[in-house]
């Protein structure tokens, strides 16, 4: 018998195993296997976040191009760079990508490379469904773009109203991709937070009782339900527009006693605390950030937490905000000017215990406090417009025209995007052992924030002056080519402040 | 460095005031109200523009305040905030508790003073005098005057013609895609669902040519979905409603009677109405009184014989996609055609 086939004695566990042993076995077991198998087939939650970082940085940038090149269009009265067609994808490609692909995957990685650390445990819970959730994100999302470079690209916009996306007025696959991809990344969203909520609910460090727990991991435990509450709502609608257009449902066809609106409900529904799922974790992030830069504790802490609750209870009522034009009971829409309205007080809370922070503290001004002050400039504004919104009389004329383009880039730029670059630069170390050029780290912030004015601000005037927004080119003298211009220069600034991002890691 | 970010917001916010100063007047512009309804709406969003502007400014001085405040040197704070509660705390807590209070009430007064003028809005509905009925197609308006006596209800396309100050109730119905009619000088925007019958009021205080445009994506040709509007004074009204209620004029001669041959003949008459000849389909726009309409083709183009030559000629080239088909009419048929259309004023 050769020395090869006899089998060690194997001894469980215990004290009786030593430590060197005890550290080359747990060693074993957590490591990543070796080669490209075993990189696929990771698990830890810090390869998997930086995975999902990257990947959605990479749909960041393929949707700031189509960004660009709207803009480019959209420079002049009556350009014809891209044809109608070419313009309806691209800007459902924009907002689909921006929105499901980008905007909330990244804020969803870094809930899964920081929460474990933050509450101090080895691995986010359920590892396995977390590398899942990263590989159905990505399948759908490269679906959506192969789809789109093969010229099948949805072209019924963002939100995908009924009946136009239905089978009758939008005959072909491309829809379907779009549908598609929603449920993809929807079971990704949902998988994340659900390990999210377990983690911090089942993994903290002993002692750390949820008083405790960094601003951030609030942010990311409230955003985790509300994703549980509310992503259903688009998974079923976008299952009845596929059940519609493929199967011959009729869920939404009026003529067989189906019912436009109930797809506008359904997708509002989760639309518009959606719009939370991207903003509460970047108050995570700006919670983090300000009391190192500041050199002071952050202030308010109770305060900011109950914020999040309370905007995390309330963005599910306000859904028909976004249906004022639709023609429902008056009386209705006056409760939900209201409760939007109400959204204020949280959010303003927030901001004053921010600038208090700031005030109190000695705050030294590098790359990432820059961003966040960025923010409050930007976010507020958003903010102020998104009031002006809620009310039915001034909604009826500003909405669907730019004015609203410019409203909620203001906040998912300003109230996202900054936020997201400061945290960049303030991880970045913690994420690859580097720190991040602080020269460049100015430039980025500069030409960013001014580009960014440059290019959202006159669109407030332009949705006032008349222009609808999902147009692919506009007659001359309107009195709107000015702003136009202006917004089309500023994108390329803004622009050059990316540029100077990605040169800069 | 804040400083500098405080300047530039300012001249942003001043080379913006230029623009919507100088910009505001306009045939399609929310902030050159034609209308009651439009008038109370401008108000209500100077209204709200001055409160939240000065809450902006408040912010802002608050940021710039904190960032560039001389401090003192010293100690830095140490150990988490909620282990202690030093005086700089409490006043802040002070602070906070003033500010979300004073946010409610601002809040509540922007509330009521919306509702009010939401009320104010809806108090036209009812007391209209005149109704039409807009029905929106991929990717123009169908436009019909409705009476109780059929023989004075007539039909139009892509334009609206009101007396002014009388209340006009526009019913809003669609019968493929979501669209959204909107004529900003007079009015905010109401959608047009399938399956549902909205409703708006509108006035107009003053003469004047106005544009509308459709503000729901309703597809390929969403961007040229206009409409004009004409507020005028009752008797030039009712005059051009009497115009309206004829049939088309007989050709005048050889040249037009020709190209009402041709049009009568070829596909034409498979998608338009022209009152007084055999010539009934409703596909497209009723052409019985085209050439007295200020464009064509949903606001695409002003009408003139040129253009109009143009889109019979080539349709698909003028709006991509657009429901009406090239015909391939030979030169001659089309010079017939055109010189009959330009005759129905
Ligand atoms: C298949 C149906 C169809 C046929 C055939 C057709 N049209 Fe049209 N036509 C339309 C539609 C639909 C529109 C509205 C197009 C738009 O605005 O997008 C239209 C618009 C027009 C307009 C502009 C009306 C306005 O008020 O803006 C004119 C003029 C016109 N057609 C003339 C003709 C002539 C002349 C012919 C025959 C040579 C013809 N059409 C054949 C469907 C048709
Ligand atoms: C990077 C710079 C960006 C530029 C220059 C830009 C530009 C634009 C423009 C011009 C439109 C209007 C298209 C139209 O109505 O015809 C648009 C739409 C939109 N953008 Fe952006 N955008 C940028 C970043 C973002 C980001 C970061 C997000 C989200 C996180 C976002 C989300 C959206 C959405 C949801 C729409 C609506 C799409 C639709 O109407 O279906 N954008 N963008
Ligand atoms: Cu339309
Ligand atoms: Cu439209």
């Amino acid at each position: 018998m050769s020395a090869r086939s006899e089998k060690p004695v194997i001894r469980r566990d215990g004290p009786a195993l030593g430590e060197a042993e005890t550290h080359r076995r747990l060693s074993l077991s957590w490591a990543t296997p070796p080669g490209l198998w075993g990189w696929l087939s990771s698990v830890d939650h810090k390869q998997v976040g930086r995975r999902y970082i990257v990947t959605a940085f990479v749909f960041f940038l393929l949707a700031g191009l189509l960004a660009l090149a709207m803009r480019m269009q959209l420079s002049g009265p009556e350009r014809t760079l891209l044809s109608p067609d070419r313009y309806n994808q691209i800007f459902t490609m924009h907002g689909t990508t921006m929105m499901f692909l980008f905007a909330v995957p990244v804020m969803e990685a870094f809930a899964i490379f920081l929460v474990p650390l933050m509450v101090g445990t080895r691995a986010i819970a359920f590892p396995r469904l977390n590398a899942f959730s990263y590989w159905v994100y990505l399948a759908g999302g490269v679906m959506l773009w192969v789809a789109f470079i093969l010229n099948a690209g949805p072209d019924v916009g963002w939100f995908a109203y009924v009946p136009l996306s239905g089978p009758q007025f939008s005959p072909g696959k491309r829809v379907d991709f779009w549908a598609q991809m929603i449920t993809f990344t929807e079971v990704a969203a949902l998988a994340v937070s659900v390990e999210i909520i377990v983690t911090v609910f089942k993994q903290r460090a002993p002692g750390m009782s949820l008083n405790r727990i960094p601003l951030f991991v609030w942010g990311q435990l409230v955003t985790s339900f509300m994703v549980v509450f509310a992503m259903p709502a688009v998974m079923v609608s976008s299952s009845m527009l596929i059940m519609d257009r493929l199967i011959g449902t009729h869920f939404f066809n009026p003529a067989e006693g189906g019912d436009a609106l109930l797809w506008q409900h359904l997708f509002w529904f989760f639309g518009h605390p959606e719009v939370y799922i991207i903003f509460l974790p970047a108050t995570g992030f700006v919670s983090s950030i300000l009391p190192t830069f500041a050199r002071r504790p952050i202030f308010g802490y109770t305060a900011l937490v109950l914020a999040l609750f309370a905007t995390g209870f309330l963005g599910f009522g306000l859904w028909v905000h976004h249906m004022f034009a639709t023609g429902l009971p008056h009386l209705g829409n006056s409760f939900y000017t209201a409760a939007s309205m109400t959204i204020a007080i949280p959010s303003g809370i927030q901001i004053f215990c921010w600038i208090a922070t700031l005030w109190d503290g000695r705050p030294r001004f590098a790359t990432p406090l820059l961003f966040v002050i960025g923010f409050i400039v930007v976010f507020v504004l958003g903010g102020l417009s998104g009031i002006m919104l809620a009310s039915v009389p001034l909604d009826s004329q500003a909405h669907d025209t730019y004015f609203v383009v410019a409203h909620f880039h203001y906040v998912l730029i300003g109230g996202a995007v900054f936020p997201l670059f400061g945290a960049v630069y303030y991880w970045f170390p913690k994420f690859t052992g580097r720190m991040l050029s602080e020269r460049a780290g100015a430039w980025n912030f500069w030409l960013f924030f001014i580009g960014f004015n440059l290019t959202f601000f006159p669109m407030h005037i332009l949705g006032l002056i008349g222009m609808p927004r999902r147009v692919y080119s506009y007659p001359a003298g309107m009195g709107w080519d000015g702003p136009n211009l202006l917004a089309s220069a500023g994108a390329v600034i803004l622009a050059a402040g990316v540029a100077t991002f990605l040169g800069n890691v | 460095m804040k400083r500098a970010g405080g300047l530039a917001t300012a001249a942003l916010t001043a080379a913006a005031l230029t623009v919507l100063l100088t910009g505001c007047e306009g045939v399609q512009s929310a902030l050159d109200p034609a209308g009651h309804q439009a008038g109370r709406i401008a108000g209500l969003w100077w209204l709200f523009l001055g409160v939240l502007t000065v809450i902006y400014l408040l912010v802002l001085a608050g940021l710039l305040i904190a960032a560039i405040r001389p401090r003192r040197r010293g100690r830095l704070h140490q150990g988490p905030a909620f282990a202690k509660e030093p005086p700089i705390e409490r006043r802040l807590t002070r602070g906070l508790t003033a500010w979300a209070v004073g946010t409610g009430v601002i809040i509540l007064t922007l509330t009521g003073l919306s509702y009010a003028v939401d009320r104010d809005v809806l108090g036209l509905t009812g007391r209209a005098e005149l109704e039409i009925e807009v029905t929106a197609k991929q990717w123009w308006w169908q436009v019909k005057y409705n009476d109780p006596v059929p023989s004075r209800s007539f039909e139009t396309a892509n334009e609206i013609r009101l007396p002014v100050g009388v209340p006009v109730r526009v019913v809003l119905k669609s019968q493929d895609v979501i669209h959204s009619f909107w004529v900003p000088n007079l009015h905010g925007k109401t959608d047009l669902i399938p399956g549902r019958v909205n409703e708006t009021t509108l006035t107009a205080d003053r003469e004047g040519r106005f544009r509308g445009q459709c503000a729901e994506f309703c597809g390929f040709q969403h961007a040229n979905m206009a409409l004009d509007v004409l507020a005028m004074p009752r008797d030039r009204f009712d005059a051009w409603r009497a115009a309206q209620l004829s049939s088309a004029p007989a050709p005048g001669d050889a040249l037009q009677e020709q190209g009402r041959q041709v049009f009568l003949s070829s596909a034409c008459v498979m998608c338009h109405t022209i009152h007084g000849t055999s010539a009934a389909s409703r596909v497209g726009p009723d052409l019985t009184h085209v050439a007295g309409r200020l464009s064509l083709a949903a606001g695409t183009l002003p009408y003139n014989k040129g253009n109009l030559a143009g889109w019979i000629a080539d349709p698909q080239r003028i709006k991509p996609g657009t429901r009406m088909p090239v015909t391939g009419l030979s030169p001659d048929q089309l010079q017939g055609v055109v010189a009959y259309l330009d005759s129905l004023k």
